[in-house]
């Protein structure tokens, strides 16, 4: 460790504990306290990676959040590493492993950096310009952009940490624990309302914390040492919550904020375990107070970007916070006095600096004379025109500026030095106000938006509103809460402040240069190398909106989203397009604000929580039965039942031809079931089917067609009478909440006199359909009291009975054509009348099968399933359904719609059945239709919807819908496929039994 | 995420609702005596404002009633909520 790099001074290091971590694989040492970022420069350290596009070398730039450059990769190779993390905000642990991204081999010789010396050739928009042409080609050369452009590496095992989803309510949210929000929060908490304080640092005070400056003074103490005394005593506030490693990830409207409170990120991987990493706070809050501060700006010149330049604010907080020195040779390059402030922190330890470069002509403020007190010569009016050294700056000239600023005159000057800081004022951190959709106004003295119109019960106070003097940030806190959260008392009745800082400034986005620019590479955005260069070259090629040039540039786009650039990209562009500041628009900031992993987003809801699903009362049993199962909406229902070594083809085919030949069974619990009563009910139905209802008699089942109001088919469905005012509809299983949602719609604001009641019972009632020839005798034996003669119980009716003492509905309805009885029975004893029903079946060979032999059965007759063979295009004249379509009926939900022009063409998809010529072959659903494949394009007419083999017809069949096919009974047609063309003949949709003698067949 | 004063429930979260389109569409009684233009302006034509407008809402997750809202689209301000059937409280 390069001892003359750190100063004992800071309280916030513990030197007796001394840490070990690996960076690039060398191993190195901090202390307790240190951020990866502090422990790497006190070893000396600032080249940590290389940048996007010309891989030039990049050090740690900031202290924050706001890092564009010490973008590094944690725990590389492992489960828990994690890309595109700033070593500013990693705060050290034993055996921390970070590494460099975006380089290789190495960050000191990286083979990308040829793109540097390309640079000519890579302006904005290159990409874009060079590789979409021809746009086939995008393909091939997309692969090497790829590799040459990473950013970080993605874990590739399953994340081995816990996370979490909160949600929390508050009186008040204070976002920012710096001298305001610290404030804001004891005046909230101390009139009584619940408060939540919340910082994305380990510790409390923002920058105020660590000012130690006899320049600044609350009450006559250091501004430290009084902000120590305000946060122990509301750290004792029963009223406040405080949080921190917090960071506010988005504010969105009605103060719904979401945050990420990190838990174990500081911790020892082995202490991990087992512990919440992540809290993903989802925060609702009355009134909400924003003191997220500001962010220091960078100085737009060329070269800026060396290994060793950072922030002035950066380096005072380095010294102060953590004390680490950032160079032994110092300069630093300002435009106001923050620098100076620095200059005071460096002074203070004795660490040498080798001048102070202000842009403005008059620096008179007490700290600049305290300063220059130190013999530090100041080049007042000057600017910084280049710097030197690849690795880390050692050398930059300086060129004398002209009157107006826009050019430099005189000799250049050459300055020796190994860290150079910079200082170009302060952007308030309005990120999170015009996430919520405020709207800011621009500042012409000192060049920053400020938020202006409020979108909800919210304020900023301190240096995010603009406050920038300490007098002006403590005197406007306290005057605009007590406004804000309407009280008298503001818990500071005396406050004196000594601030000798001055505010003068002298802006220049662009600096000039004694080169063209085309012959510099002056960095607006660091993250994405976009220069000055980039955005002027956009104006001139037409952009003109800050949200075009920050796309063709890609300034901001980073995933810092340009905290440090973007401002200066907006001055380029007014200063360039010679209009006002916020003229073409200010970019837009999108949550979230740093950024968040895919662990905290998700939390909880992963592996078998990662979507709901929903079992069966027979679900188990399938289990057992060796069932595959497949996703029906939110169900798993069993596809089937394979056998040994059967596959699927073999198991359907099996299941098929027993359902046929003697008797199948089927779980359709997951069928919508809606129960609907009323004196009304049958004209509702009336009103929401296509068929007639009110002559059903009670006791009888009817299939039912439901349409939209555009006429097309929405779901169907068997509904039974029960009783004169009550009747059981079912849906499709997909169907079944959309179906009581849309009913709920029409009788809540259509029909509001009828006088109907509707509820889901789908989840009360188990359903097990049993079918065959054979099915009689099966539930003739589960039931024995009930009469199951054709006289008594007919097809489509339906008889209340007992199963020992449960009372059960069977309907005698089919789906596959067969005779068929289903059981209705009170959902916790399906499992067992299931299991009653295969024991009286063992002698008949009653086959369990699953939806797909329940699909290939419905196919050979022909029936629909809406949803597979229609899509939402389709009317039941299109279907070939006309003899459901009641045309006495006045009205019903779509009837009008049947017969718009649009509906009544001839040349509609209509709904066919298909045979191949050769009978092995079976169609790939989804496959088009065609007669002519020599014509080009080939006119589609057409797709398969539903394919099979039927073991029963023993040829291939399928469904599909084609244009006019009504009219083309008969026709050969063309399936072309990869590799071959497959002629089909259309035929009727009915394949099998189409007289239905089937359903009262004897055996 | 808007807070939603549901007519019948109180104050809740957007995620508990479902929007469901322009309020104040009344389906048409006769619907067979109109013709196609007239038809296709009931089934089709949709307002899509920027600034105030009349909306369907539906308390899905909680007590499945819909009831309609005046929302400001432009800044998602809700202006008030009230019940089917109900005139519109604010212009
Ligand atoms: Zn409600």
């Amino acid at each position: 460790m390069s001892n003359n790099l750190r100063f004992k001074t800071s309280k916030f290091i513990d030197e007796t504990y001394r840490v070990s971590f690996k960076f690039n694989n060398k191993t190195y040492f901090g202390f307790k306290g240190d951020t990866l970022a502090s422990a790497l420069l006190a070893n000396g350290i600032h080249l940590v990676g290389r940048s996007f596009k010309y891989h030039r070398p990049r050090g740690i730039m900031t202290s924050g959040s706001e890092e564009p450059n010490a973008i590094i990769q944690l725990h590389d190779n492992s489960s828990r590493t994690e890309p595109n993390v700033r070593a500013t905000e990693v705060e050290i642990y034993e055996g921390l492993v970070a590494s460099s991204q975006n380089c290789w081999p190495s960050v000191n010789f990286d083979v990308g950096g040829i793109n540097n010396l390309l640079s000519p050739i890579l302006p904005a928009g290159f990409y874009y310009k060079t590789f979409m042409w021809p746009a086939s080609f995008w393909e091939k050369y997309e692969y090497f952009i790829r590799k040459s452009a990473g950013l970080g590496k993605s874990p590739k095992v399953a994340d081995p940490d816990i996370y979490e989803h909160n949600y929390i309510h508050c009186d008040v949210l204070v976002i920012g624990a710096g001298i305001s929000g610290i404030m804001a929060a004891k005046i909230a908490a101390k009139n009584g309302f619940k408060t939540l304080l919340v910082d994305e640092k380990s510790y409390l005070g923002g920058s105020s914390i660590y000012d130690n400056s006899e320049f600044s003074k609350i009450n006559n103490q250091l501004t430290c040492s009084w902000l120590e005394k305000e946060i122990n005593e509301i750290s004792k506030l029963e009223n406040l919550e405080i949080k921190i490693r917090t960071s506010v990830a988005a504010y969105h409207g009605y103060n719904f904020l979401l945050a990420r409170e990190s838990l174990t990120d500081h911790l020892p991987i082995n202490q991990r375990d087992k512990k919440v990493r992540h809290r993903l706070l989802k925060i609702r809050a009355k009134k909400v107070i924003t003191a997220t501060g500001s962010i220091e700006r960078p100085l737009i010149f060329d070269n800026n970007d060396r290994p060793g330049i950072l922030l002035s604010s950066a380096i005072k907080k380095y010294i102060d916070l953590y004390g680490v020195a950032c160079g032994e040779n110092n300069i630093l390059f300002t435009n106001n006095d923050t620098a100076y402030e620095t200059a005071m922190s460096l002074i203070q330890r004795g660490i040498k600096i080798n001048a102070i470069i202000d842009n403005r002509e008059q620096v008179d403020s007490k700290i600049c004379y305290e300063v220059e007190k130190n013999n530090i010569k100041i080049y007042k009016g000057f600017s910084v025109v280049d710097t030197y050294g690849y690795r880390r700056i050692n050398k930059i000239s300086i060129m004398k500026l002209s009157k107006d600023g826009q050019t430099v005159i005189g000799d250049k000057t050459k300055l020796n030095c190994d860290c150079l800081g910079l200082s170009g004022g302060w952007t308030p951190a309005v990120h999170l106000f015009t996430q919520s959709g405020g709207k800011l106004k621009f500042r012409e003295e000192d060049q920053v938006f400020i938020p202006d119109v409020y979108p909800s019960d919210q304020i900023s106070i301190g240096s995010c509103n603009g406050d920038f003097g300490l007098e002006e940030v403590i005197k406007n806190t306290l005057s605009s809460l007590k406004k804000f959260l309407n009280i008298d008392n503001s818990e500071y009745k005396t406050v004196e402040i000594i601030s000798v800082l001055n505010q003068s400034k002298r802006n220049i986005w662009l600096l000039p240069s004694d080169k063209s620019i085309g012959k510099t590479k002056s960095f607006v955005d660091y993250q994405n190398d976009a220069t000055s260069k980039d955005i002027k070259l956009a104006l001139r090629e037409g952009f003109r909106s800050i949200e075009h040039v920050k796309r063709y540039t890609t300034t901001g786009m980073g995933t810092d989203q340009g905290k440090l650039g973007n401002m200066h990209a907006l001055g380029i562009i007014s200063e360039t397009a010679g209009t006002k500041m916020g003229e073409h628009g200010t970019t837009t900031f999108r949550p979230p604000y740093t950024p968040l992993t895919f662990g905290t987003i998700v939390g909880r809801n992963v592996g078998e929580f990662f979507d709901i699903f929903r079992r069966t009362p027979i679900h188990d049993w399938h289990v057992k039965n060796n069932a595959e199962f497949e996703n029906v909406g939110q169900w798993k229902r069993a596809w089937y039942y394979p056998k040994e070594n059967e596959n699927m083809h073999q198991a359907v085919q099996r299941e098929s031809k027993a359902a046929r030949d003697s008797a199948g069974i089927l779980d359709a619990s997951t069928l919508g079931k809606i129960d609907i009563q009323g004196t009304d009910a049958s004209e509702f139905l009336n009103r929401v089917y296509t068929n007639a209802w009110s002559k059903l008699a009670v006791g009888k089942c009817r299939y039912g067609l439901m349409l939209n109001e555009d006429g097309m088919v929405y779901d169907d469905g068997v509904t039974t009478r029960l009783g004169e005012n009550h009747y059981i509809m079912t849906t499709t299983t997909g169907g079944a909440a959309n179906v009581l949602g849309k009913l709920e719609d029409y009788l809540q604001t259509e029909w509001p006199e009828l006088d109907v009641y509707l509820s889901s019972v789908t989840d009360h009632y188990a359903t097990i359909s049993v079918c065959g020839p054979n099915s009689k005798k099966i539930v003739s034996k589960v039931i024995p009291d009930l009469d199951f003669s054709d006289e008594m119980f007919p097809h489509m009716s339906f008889k209340n009975a007992k199963i020992g003492n449960i009372k059960c509905r069977v309907m005698r309805i089919s789906f596959t054509g067969e005779q068929s009885y289903e059981i209705n029975i009170q959902a916790n004893f399906g499992k067992s009348v299931w299991e009653r029903c295969m024991d009286a079946g063992k002698d008949f060979n009653i086959t369990p099968y699953g939806t797909e032999t329940m699909h290939l059965l419905r196919a050979e007759k022909g029936f629909i399933i809406v949803g597979q063979d229609t899509d939402a295009t389709l009317t039941p004249i299109d279907l070939q359904m006309d003899w459901i379509v009641s045309k006495k009926k006045y009205d019903f939900i779509g009837k009008r719609s049947l017969y718009r022009s649009d509906t009544i063409r001839e040349d509609r998809k209509q709904l066919v059945g298909l045979l191949t010529e050769n009978p092995e072959e079976v169609l790939e659903e989804g496959a088009q239709i065609v007669s002519d494949v020599k014509k080009s394009p080939i006119e589609m007419l057409g797709h398969v919807t539903s394919s099979y083999y039927s073991p029963n017809l023993k040829k291939s069949i399928a469904l599909g819908v084609l244009k006019s096919g009504k009219n083309m009974l008969g026709q050969k047609l063309i399936i072309p496929m990869e590799n071959k063309n497959i002629n089909v003949i259309v035929a009727d949709p009915v394949f099998l039994d189409k007289e239905g003698k089937k359903l009262n067949a004897k055996l | 995420m808007f807070l939603i004063n549901c007519p019948f429930c109180g104050e809740r979260e957007q995620s508990e609702f479902k929007a469901g389109g322009e309020a104040h569409i009344v389906r048409p009684k006769q619907p067979t005596e109109l013709s196609d233009d007239e038809w296709a302006e009931y089934l089709f034509m949709r307002k899509n404002i920027k600034g105030v407008q009349f909306e369907r809402w539906n308390h899905i997750h909680g007590c499945r009633k819909w009831f309609n809202m005046v929302r400001d689209t432009s800044n998602d301000q809700i202006k008030a909520v009230y019940k089917m059937g109900e005139k519109p409280p604010v212009k």
